[in-house]
């Protein structure tokens, strides 16, 4: 082990709750002047929670945190700056309307009797950007320039601050190959002048490149940490992933029939290139990959919500045009998406209201919507669904979040699909609750329900899908019969 | 604020009316009515009574329809103008096209659909902002309005047109009847129809809305539609009422439909508001109106009155709302 780095920043034993999650739980590590550190984890293990408690977003339950060695508190991003911490965000925090330097130095302009000062900050400006090698004119305006140059733009607003510590959250998700080797020299520049870099990242070849110690986090634990140089990517995978599969996993077999749904050739015109599948009655499809991957944008393209460039869609081997999401809802597809609260309930209305509504048309009794029918449609779901709710004129906005969810799911039950897509469907629920939905899709699929899961937790996509497809920016990466799919194939598969 | 052992020795159909979101400016009508009632002995004139309702008719009719609008979360600038606009045409077309009154008030409820329609068109498919669209459409209409009139009131209509405003009928005036049948028209089509509900759903959340396999385009538009046609109307009954066709007519009218409807409880956010509360907040306009005259008040200093109940009234609702969400 090399030592040279003093240690800037300690944690010890950070945790942090959210309700029903405990989102960290005793997280100690030592990030040291002049050293890279990947952190790394699936979507949900930490990672974000861990970084927002540092820049002071969050406010951390217990722990202590310790930079140079003196106890600290982190109240709020101002003081976490003070400290010499700065946080690059995946979403970039900048003013497109705004030019480079007006940028970099907003709130905090230099002023010359009361006036800002503009060729002194356009001076700054320019000695900044030169530190991080971007030769450019600091009047530019910022929404004309490529999102790696934007990425340095916040690099010279962090050593603006004279940051000690910069967390780069995925930098390089957005960036081009060469782009990413520009930011990663200047990451190796950053080291070698005693900044501290944490670096979140999926991408196994850049830990590997660019990090000297591998922090790896899962479920809101710090599962190993370890010397780059000391350790292989397969460990590193296992790591994240884990071993135990918890037995909540209510798949049955169910009989496989015709192919219900199938995808050619489909495009969208900024992202998704040559998506094709098929998809069987009885089946459940589960679609993995990373978050951003594109598979929501895949089913996104399949209900008619986003237009597709080219692609044609065939149910029951009839090719359909779906032109929007009327013309996908009379096809018989259902679709759960991923955001509940902004994508698939009214929240100021009732849970009767919201059960009934894709299916409205069929509680039409003489022009006007047949009460008694709809009353009794509800009180079936409330109580197939064991729905906890005080009456079915509660407002849905009151239910917990896996009340919330088995409310879209029945909504989607009423429209009677022979297709149901469900996009990351046990997200924010407890287990029991999960258990209860996973149950569900089990129970569909052997009425002959053809069904398609997103999920970015790998245990569940394998613990529920009969057949995995793994998306990996835009494309289909590849397939993986149930037998073959472990976590870490469909991990170095997503990853790769 | 009720406690939970409160509200439980109280009658369940008294708690239901308490809760309901009408209740509260309901009693600020109330209040205002029996303060007239016991100041004003002009007031309590049936006379009184019945020209306080006429006066507010075109309010609660156009109010119900831009009530629509705002649930959607949209707004309609361009009512005013076309409640002028109508007016006009349907003038215009008994004495120069020599029209009976069926078709003159045909034509011009045609032209303020077609503005409404026009409305919802710019505002789904072209993705202007709804405040822009009616802007526009506002200016475009009211210069028709001058063009076609040339500036001049026009006057020489048959009287059977006069029907519409200054009949009654069993004794009550005509518009009271024309605004009790569109109430209760529109207000079953908003709480008892497929249409009715998914308006409700489109004003909650639209992106879910549509996720639930809903045309929201076709929504937004047949309710500017229907805003404009019933802007129409109101301005067709007022144009019977006076007489003639008047090229100002309702000029910034429309202040005072988005009022009533926003007294009335409807939410500028979208999704929360009915045709009680928007009759209920016109009324509370046409009272408010009616007593000050009587009570004498300077005609400048009615103006600024006005402007206190709004925020009164609306401000009182939303602390209503607030302590109920606590």
């Amino acid at each position: 082990m090399q030592n040279e780095g003093k240690i800037f920043l300690e944690v010890r034993n950070i945790s942090k709750t959210f309700p029903g999650v405990k989102a960290l739980d005793h997280i100690s590590l030592t990030v040291k002047s002049g050293r890279v550190l990947a952190l790394v984890g699936e979507n949900g293990a930490g990672k974000s929670t861990l970084m927002k408690v540092l820049s002071g977003v969050y406010r951390m339950d217990e722990g202590e945190i310790l930079i140079e060695g003196k106890p600290v508190q982190i109240k709020g991003p101002l003081e976490s700056q003070h400290l010499g911490i700065s946080i690059i965000y995946q979403e970039l925090n900048l003013w497109l309307n705004l030019n480079i330097a007006e940028n970099i130095f907003i709130g905090r302009e230099p002023r010359k009797n009361g006036l800002v000062d503009k060729v002194e900050m356009h001076r700054q400006a320019g000695e900044l950007l030169r530190q991080v090698g971007l030769d450019m004119d600091t009047k530019t305006l910022v929404a004309s320039l490529s999102t790696a140059q934007k990425q340095m733009i916040e690099v010279a607003k962090a050593l603006s601050f004279n940051a000690r510590l910069i967390i780069m959250d995925e930098p390089t998700s957005s960036l081009t190959e060469s782009e990413t080797e520009t930011l990663f020299e200047i990451v190796k520049s950053l080291r070698k002048r005693g900044v501290a870099i944490i670096f979140i990242t999926h991408r196994m070849k850049e830990i590997f490149e660019i990090s000297d110690e591998i922090v790896v986090m899962r479920d809101g634990e710090l599962i190993a940490s370890m010397d780059t140089a000391a350790t292989t990517e397969n460990e590193v995978i296992s790591d994240m992933v884990g071993r135990s599969i918890d037995d909540i996993f209510a798949k049955e077999k169910a009989p496989i029939g015709d192919v219900a749904l199938e995808v050619k050739n489909l495009s969208t015109r900024k992202f998704l290139k040559d998506i094709g599948f098929q998809l069987r009655k009885g089946e459940i499809l589960g679609f993995a990959g990373l978050v951003g991957a594109g598979r929501s944008e895949v089913m996104r393209a399949i209900f008619g919500i986003d237009p597709r460039e080219t692609g044609d869609i065939f149910i029951d081997g009839k090719r359909v045009k779906i032109r929007n999401t009327v013309d996908a809802l009379r096809n018989g597809i259902g679709f759960v998406p991923e955001d509940r609260k902004e994508q698939a309930l009214i929240l100021s209305m009732t849970v009767r209201s919201n059960i009934s509504l894709a299916a409205l048309d069929s509680f039409k009794k003489k022009g006007f919507i047949d009460k008694e029918k709809e009353k009794k449609v509800a009180a079936g779901y409330i109580e197939k669904l064991e729905i906890k709710t005080p009456t079915d004129e509660q407002i849905v906005g009151n239910l917990s979040g896996g009340n919330q969810q088995k409310v879209v799911i029945g909504k989607w039950m009423e429209t009677k699909p022979k297709i149901l897509i469900l996009d990351e469907p046990t997200r924010g629920i407890d287990v029991k609750t999960k258990k209860e939905i996973y149950m569900l899709m089990s129970r569909l699929a052997k009425q002959g329900v053809a069904i398609i899961m997103i999920s970015s937790e790998l245990p569940e996509v394998i613990g529920m899908s009969d057949r995995i497809i793994v998306m990996h920016e835009g494309r289909i990466k590849g397939e993986l019969s149930q037998e073959e799919a472990t976590q870490e194939s469909v991990m170095m598969m997503a990853l790769a | 604020m009720n406690t939970k052992t409160n509200q439980m020795e109280k009658p369940n159909s008294w708690r239901k009316l308490t809760k309901n979101s009408s209740f509260s400016i309901l009693m600020i009508l109330v209040v205002m009515l029996v303060a007239m009632l016991i100041i004003s002995p002009p007031f309590r004139s049936v006379s009184n009574i019945l020209s306080v309702m006429r006066l507010f008719v075109p309010i609660a009719i156009s109010g119900i329809g831009v009530m629509m609008v705002i649930i959607t979360g949209g707004i309609d600038l361009s009512l005013g103008s076309v409640y002028g606009l109508a007016g006009v045409i349907t003038a215009l077309s008994i004495t120069e096209l020599g029209a009976n009154a069926f078709v003159g008030v045909f034509l011009g409820m045609l032209v303020a659909l077609g503005f409404g329609f026009a409305n919802g068109v710019l505002v789904v498919k072209i993705n202007l902002p709804p405040f822009i669209a009616t802007l526009a459409t506002m200016s475009i209409a009211r210069g028709l309005c001058y063009i076609i009139t040339q500036g001049y009131p026009i006057s020489g209509i048959k009287e059977e047109f006069f029907f519409l405003g200054q009949g009654a009928i069993l004794e009550i005036p005509t518009p009271i009847w024309c605004m009790a049948v569109v109430a209760v028209i529109f207000g079953i089509f908003l709480s008892k129809t497929v249409t009715g509900r998914r308006i409700y759903a489109l004003g909650g959340n639209m992106e879910a809305t549509r996720i639930s396999g809903i045309n929201t385009n076709k929504l937004l538009i047949l309710v500017y539609a229907l805003c404009g046609l019933l802007a129409g109307f109101a301005g067709i009954i007022t144009a019977s009422k006076l007489g003639i066709g008047q090229p100002t007519s309702g000029t910034g009218f429309e202040m005072d439909a988005i009022a009533a409807t926003v007294i009335g409880g409807t939410s500028l956010s979208g999704g929360v508001g009915s045709v009680i509360g928007t009759v209920i907040g016109a009324s509370i306009m046409g009272v408010l109106r009616n007593a000050l005259v009587l009570l004498s008040v300077d005609a400048y200093w009615q103006q600024l009155i006005i402007g206190f109940v709004i925020l009164f009234a609306v401000a009182a609702d939303m602390l209503s709302k607030k302590r109920a969400g606590n």
